[in-house]
């Protein structure tokens, strides 16, 4: 259907290349309000409540909310709890967050899909009455936040020409860019910082503790501690002509005021030392680096050093205290290494830092100090008012800003992870501090899952071929759930040229590919966690349970979908040839490994499972045989047909695990360590080779 | 495979069009004197003229006696794109299009009205973004009413495409923005009045699968399309009346 309604207007864009795009505006978008009777919902598309309570003591009415970028991509915390419902998120702000952190992009989009949340996303850019051009020489942000006051008074018209008998919700807009909220008090535009809200929210403890803490622009110099960091557009200028270098930070384990950073164009990586050679730069941080004149250049100072452990307030003294342990400059010294400082940061690599609470020591305080477990992440300075709840708690905070009159960068605190000492608390801990994607499985991605009553189809048997009929059977570790891999072998009649027995040979994978479609939410979950990980009383799934230990787990006598590579084998495991198809199986056992051996031991079994197992175990003998005859690695064994029918189908995207031998730098520690214990020089461990992908 | 987010999670396409609507398309038929048949059409930012030679007398070589030769030519200007092109007609690109052309229209002409003539079909693109093949089909239809020439029925293009979300979805009428996206577009010329298909053409591997769904979706745009050529071949005879009532006044 063409709607004629629709009309047209361009978005021209780019710098060089003239990129004209076509943008319809329609009139029917709807504006997900209860309280809404123009719009054309149907009864699931209403969002918002007809009236919702205000929990914020300022607006003692009925309200939704509008957030700004800057709100969304600075409070995401705040959002992220139950607290603020009725929220209406324009696109363009989800565009602008998107564009800037991904991130933060994906929490939000979580945030939208729970349904209990009430957030509602508003097309205000496809809105005939809300979408604005940018004006000539208007910039692109400025242009933005006129189209979200465009839209929040556009909210409130709308609503308020609903003639209603009630008191219909009114629209109040957070946002912390003061320029906005002034030239939307001039449109009439109710509006209030998020600090301000927050602070007067009623009913949720601990909520204002989650608010990020306001950035003090870097030209500020009141109070300074710190240098001004560059600019982008000088830092760009200045590594461009070789005056400085960019590189990646890495503290120091041992002395919290120093740190090196790794350059291109330099062996050894530069020694930065003390609070102004560091200048707030944090592990992991891409910064650009001066180097000090060689004269400066000195060796890494092998002493110790641990941050105080009261607050000293704003003020660095330790400077006078390190340089005084730095040792006098020797040319002959084969350690001495570049020296430089960090002059600016060109891209903060914060994330979410577990430890502890350290409680002021003054009584009623709200402002603490917070260390994390990573020792190379320096100590953070947060406010919250449970400091007595939280001082026994491994807790997990975000940074927020490092300004210059600050000894330590604020944070705020996120989320508490259960009592020091706790195992579920250190756990949590370890699955953190390691990047271990670990939340419960959301709803996007369930939604993709099938029913828990699914069974197969029966146009998916007539697609497939059928082997449900041959005796499959499946060896692993006992108390195995996940049971990824089975096996099949039967002798066949007839014998080759050379009068040898042949058979067939089986193995068949669980199709996961049948549940997990391209570009779904669980495709996408399962390429980010890309792994099962194993704690020692906890599985960390990679694709739901229903999936991982039921629907693609061959378990004995169900009915699984799977992908099947079948060889024909003569008896000294020569292959002779080797077919792969999608299929149906119906495993006849999932045994242990001892079961396995059991069953091939006791004689007395004839069976098909019994039979099955020892033509397996007898051409296994025979292929490490030929293996070990080849050389344990050789690439040419011919257990390697999957590799090579994969990297002949998808030579794009084939994968083979390699391990490669690790550079001589990584053991430069060890091998230090292991001189100053007086032991004969210790020989690198032999180094893994390449071995095929997957063992299946 | 990429294209994932070719439609929002409220439905909308980049463009904010829904999945299966169409681009706004407008034409206009007799825009040139010259030519025995003419049409301009827009389909978005696709803009496409058609002229229409003949039928004439068939140069001896091409010359057939069991109907009319149909002879294609599809150019784009130098300007039609981003950046400027070089090579207005003659490369391959243009002169396969040329080909599919030929035998999209030869499919709706009655060839067999016309043993040992010729008619020459010109289509310039004016401006590129996306689907050229299709609008082309399209003008070229309009300007073979134009100049009169008998046909089975309206011959329609239109593309589509997927979107795979959560739940895959055909995507009809492809812009420029989600061909260079990288998915599958499938192009189907069809005479939506006889229900035939004349011609079908892929640009990626598509599982199996979807192809119907992706067929149908080009198969209802061209069945779209065609309502609209229909409405602007009938206002303009309507108008073309009046016109000359007025000039033998
Ligand atoms: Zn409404």
């Amino acid at each position: 259907m063409w709607t004629t309604k629709t009309f047209l207007t361009k978005t021209k864009r780019g710098n060089i290349l003239k990129i004209v795009r076509e943008h319809y505006l329609r009139d029917d978008l709807l504006c997900g309000s209860s309280a809404c009777n123009s719009c054309p919902h149907k009864d699931d598309e209403y969002v918002l409540d007809l009236k919702p309570v205000s929990i914020c003591a300022l607006f003692e009415y009925p309200h939704y909310i509008i957030l700004d970028t800057n709100v969304v991509l600075h409070q995401i915390d705040v959002l992220e709890e139950d607290a603020l419902t009725n929220v209406i998120i324009l696109q363009t702000v989800l565009e602008e967050v998107k564009h800037q952190n991904t991130s933060i992009y994906q929490r939000l989009l979580e945030i939208v899909n729970s349904k209990k949340r009430k957030f509602y996303c508003f097309v205000n850019e496809h809105h005939k009455d809300t979408y604005v051009e940018r004006k000539p020489g208007e910039k692109q942000s400025d242009r933005n936040d006129r189209a979200i006051r465009l839209a929040a008074s556009w909210y409130a018209a709308h609503l308020s020409s609903n003639k209603l008998e009630h008191q219909f919700p009114q629209i109040v807009l957070i946002t912390d860019d003061q320029n906005n909220r002034q030239l939307a008090q001039e449109d009439g535009i109710v509006c209030c910082t998020v600090q301000d809200y927050i602070e007067n929210v009623n009913g949720f403890a601990g909520l204002v503790d989650k608010l990020s803490k306001n950035v003090m622009p870097e030209s500020c110099s009141k109070d300074a501690l710190y240098p001004a960091h560059l600019t982008p557009a000088q830092i760009h200028t200045g590594v461009k002509n070789g005056q400085y270098h960019s590189g990646t930070f890495h503290a120091s384990r041992d002395n919290f005021l120093e740190g090196t950073a790794s350059v291109h164009g330099f062996e050894k990586a530069i020694l930065l030392q003390g609070h102004i050679g560091i200048n707030r730069a944090v592990d992991g941080d891409q910064v650009a680096v001066e180097i000090l004149p060689e004269a400066e250049w000195r060796r890494p100072s092998d002493i110790v050093l641990e941050d105080k452990a009261d607050d000293p307030g704003d003020k660095l003294d330790e400077e006078a205290e390190l340089l005084k342990t730095v040792k006098p400059v020797d040319n002959k010294d084969g350690e001495i290494t570049p020296t430089g400082k960090v002059v600016g940061i060109i891209k903060r690599k914060w994330r979410q830092y577990c430890g502890i609470l350290m409680p002021s020591k003054i009584p009623g305080a709200t402002r603490h100090l917070f260390t994390p477990a990573e020792k190379r992440i320096p100590r953070v300075r947060i406010e919250t008012r449970q400091s007595e709840i939280l001082a026994s708690q491994k807790i997990l905070v975000a940074l927020d800003s490092w300004p210059r009159n600050s000894r330590y960068p604020l944070g705020h605190f996120v989320r508490a992870l259960g009592q020091i000492g706790d195992k579920s608390a250190e756990n949590e801990v370890i699955l953190l501090e390691h990047d271990v994607p670990h939340a419960r499985f959301s709803e996007a991605v369930l939604a993709c899952l099938p029913p828990n009553d699914w069974t197969i189809p029966d146009e998916e048997i007539k697609k497939r071929v059928d082997l449900r009929s041959l005796c499959i059977c499946s060896v692993d570790p006992p108390g195995c759930t996940d049971i990824d891999d089975a096996l099949h072998a039967r002798p066949l009649e007839g014998t080759t040229d050379d009068g040898l027995e042949t058979f067939e040979v089986g193995v068949h994978i669980a199709d996961v590919t049948y549940f997990v479609r391209p570009d779904t939410a669980l495709d996408k979950e399962a390429a980010c966690r890309s792994t099962t990980v194993y704690l020692v009383d906890r599985r960390i799934d990679m694709v739901p349970d229903l999936l991982s230990s039921n629907l693609c787990s061959l378990r004995g006598n169900e009915e699984r979908l799977a992908f099947s590579c079948v060889w024909e084998i003569d008896e000294n495991a020569n292959v002779l040839s080797k077919k792969f198809h999608k299929s149906v199986i119906k495993s006849a056992a999932a045994m242990t490994y001892e079961e396995a051996q059991i069953t091939i031991d006791t004689k007395s079994r004839r069976d098909e499972i019994a039979q099955s197992l020892r033509i397996l175990n007898k051409l296994a003998k025979k292929l490490k045989r030929k293996r070990m005859d080849n050389g344990a690695l050789s690439l040419s064994s011919p257990e390697i047909s999957v590799a090579e029918k994969l990297a002949e189908e998808f030579p794009q995207c084939a994968l083979l695990r390699r391990h490669p031998a690790p550079p001589p730098a990584n053991f430069t520690t060890f091998l230090k360590a292991a001189k100053q214990q007086v032991a004969p020089s210790p020989s690198p461990s032999p180094s893994p080779s390449p071995s095929p992908w997957g063992n299946g | 495979m990429p294209a994932a987010d070719l439609l929002s999670s409220q439905g909308l396409r980049l463009d904010g069009r829904r999945a299966n609507e169409l681009r706004r398309i407008r034409c206009k038929l007799g825009v040139f004197t010259q030519p025995d048949g003419s049409a301009y059409l827009e389909q978005g930012n696709t803009k496409v003229l058609a002229a229409v030679y003949g039928p004439h007398q068939a140069s001896k070589s091409k010359s057939s006696s069991d109907g009319v030769v149909v002879n294609c030519q599809y150019s784009m200007a130098t300007f039609s794109t981003g950046e400027r092109k070089n090579r207005p007609r003659g490369d391959r690109k243009s002169q396969e299009i040329s080909l599919h052309l030929r035998q999209a229209l030869t499919a709706a002409i009655k060839t067999e009205l016309y043993p040992r003539s010729q008619i020459d079909i010109y289509v310039e693109v004016l401006q590129a973004d996306g689907g050229t093949f299709c609008a082309g089909v399209n003008a070229a239809t309009l300007a073979l009413i134009d100049a009169g020439i008998p046909l089975r029925a309206y011959v329609c293009a239109c593309s589509a495409s997927m979107a795979w979300g959560a739940r895959p979805q055909p995507l009809v009428d492809v812009p420029h923005v989600e061909e260079a996206a990288g998915g599958v577009v499938l192009t189907v010329a069809s005479l939506p009045n006889t229900g035939s298909t004349a011609l079908l053409e892929m640009s990626h591997k598509l599982h199996m699968d979807y192809f119907k769904m992706v067929f149908s979706s080009a198969v209802q745009g061209c069945r779209d399309i065609e309502v609209i050529l229909d409405r602007a071949v009938r206002d303009h005879l309507a108008e073309g009346w009046t016109e000359q009532d007025t000039v033998t006044v």
